[in-house]
């Protein structure tokens, strides 16, 4: 009998602490919230590179345009998915959902390599000249994961490495789009290893850290 | 009808991938009943988030079984099934602000009785790799040993648990880290991204409150 009794004074000890609480708003409007940051640097960004060159470059290029779109969804899909995770009682199945966008963005990417001729308004980069690809990626999903991260500790992720996971990609993806404004290189080998090395390390790192942080709750 | 009120499931996600039902291993009682049940704890956890104690400590009574229920599917040892439905009221306390009344409260507070079973079971095999098999260790433990002892110190750590449930979030969270989990500041500073000097001034403040409180009751 000691046991049930144990429960209910715990019980009575919560109910004398309890406070109206504000309801977290649902996934898809947090995610949305999150996009809307993105946007307004994307806005910075346009107005000070304009949007001509990479209007120009997709034209030219409809691979480099694909990679962009595939790069946009998979950002938008992998934060909705990471604040869906972050409601217990939803499927894990919601990190598949930035598969099909992420597909497209590495394909097209992909694909742009085998091109036997150069984007207009772009030239091959040389092979130091991605390093500031790297650190244009890394620069952005740092201040963009720490966003996500701190909108998710107000939630509950029960499974946090995930969700980091997916924190990582949605940055990095987002990262990689906000490069498309102002990224004067056509896909080549090189460029391509340098964003997929920075999209990675920006994963891992959230995945080791993020996990950590989302862990507490 | 529960089911077409799905507040963000714009894919039908959730609706596609639903998990089998968590309250199928309750009983046999008939699933339009059971669906009942969910709607009304929904509408009680519902009013709990509005500030209704009364509606709170009713749902939080009612999902005992549940609770129960998802740790022993786990596969957590009887004994410390109670530990679990302690850390899973807890932590339902804590983030009850992320429970949307449009979907299945069962569905929740499974999710998050699962995943505490899941954290006893991972920290009873941790500690299980720590003891030590050394018989004069064994020796010098026979005091110990003790049923009786052994159940009052129970008591004690639940009688603890809640009066900590009770502290401001801040002080909370110094404790779990510092004093349950055994962090070490840098390690809790990390986890909680709050730094080593908060963490020190609401760990002393949270054992002052804790020290009245006991002092109070004895």
């Amino acid at each position: 009998m000691s046991e049930p009794s144990n429960h209910h004074r715990l019980i009575d000890a919560l109910g004398a602490e309890l406070v109206p609480v504000r309801r977290l708003p649902p996934p898809w409007r947090r995610a949305a919230g999150w996009l809307l940051v993105v946007a307004a640097i994307a806005a910075v960004l346009f107005v000070h590179y304009g949007s001509g060159g990479m209007l120009r470059r997709w034209a030219g290029a409809p691979d480099l345009a694909w990679a962009g779109v595939g790069a946009v969804l998979t950002a938008a899909t992998a934060a909705w998915a990471a604040f869906a995770l972050g409601v217990p009682g939803r499927s894990a199945r919601w990190a598949w959902l930035p598969v099909a966008p992420a597909l497209l963005w590495v394909g097209a990417s992909g694909l742009g390599c085998l091109r036997d001729w150069i984007a207009p308004g772009t030239v091959v980069a040389g092979p130091h000249q991605p390093i500031g690809c790297l650190q244009f990626i890394i620069a952005f999903s740092v201040p963009l994961s720490a966003l996500l991260i701190w909108l998710l500790r107000r939630a509950c992720p029960l499974r946090p490495v995930l969700t980091a996971v997916l924190i990582g990609l949605a940055s990095a993806a987002a990262s990689a789009s906000l490069l498309e404004i102002c990224h004067e290189f056509d896909a080549a080998a090189s460029d391509l290893l340098t964003h997929a090395l920075a999209v990675v390390a920006v994963i891992a790192v959230n995945a080791a850290m993020g996990g950590r942080l989302l862990r507490s709750r | 009808m529960h089911a077409s009120l799905t507040a963000d499931g714009a894919l039908g996600l959730d609706g596609v991938f639903r998990r089998p039902d968590p309250r199928a291993a309750l009983s046999a009682t008939p699933a339009s009943a059971q669906q009942e049940a969910d709607q009304r704890r929904a509408a009680w956890m519902a009013a709990a988030q509005a500030g209704d104690r009364r509606a709170y400590e009713r749902v939080l009574a009612d999902s005992l079984p549940l609770i129960r229920a998802a740790a022993r599917r786990q596969g957590v040892a009887t004994d410390n099934i109670d530990d679990v439905v302690q850390e899973t009221l807890l932590t339902v306390h804590r983030v009850r602000h992320t429970y949307d009344p449009s979907r299945s409260y069962d569905a929740w507070i499974t999710a998050i009785a699962s995943r505490r079973a899941i954290d006893a079971l991972r920290s009873h095999g941790r500690r299980d790799r720590r003891e030590l098999h050394d018989e004069q260790v064994l020796d010098m433990q026979t005091d110990h040993a003790d049923a009786a002892r052994d159940t009052e110190r129970e008591q004690e750590a639940r009688r603890l648990r809640a009066a900590i449930a009770t502290l401001p979030p801040g002080q909370r969270e110094a404790v779990e880290q510092l004093a349950l989990r055994e962090r070490s500041l840098a390690e809790a500073a990390e986890h909680t991204g709050r730094n080593a000097g908060a963490l020190k001034v609401n760990l002393h403040r949270a054992l002052k409150a804790l020290r009245n409180r006991f002092h109070g009751d004895s």
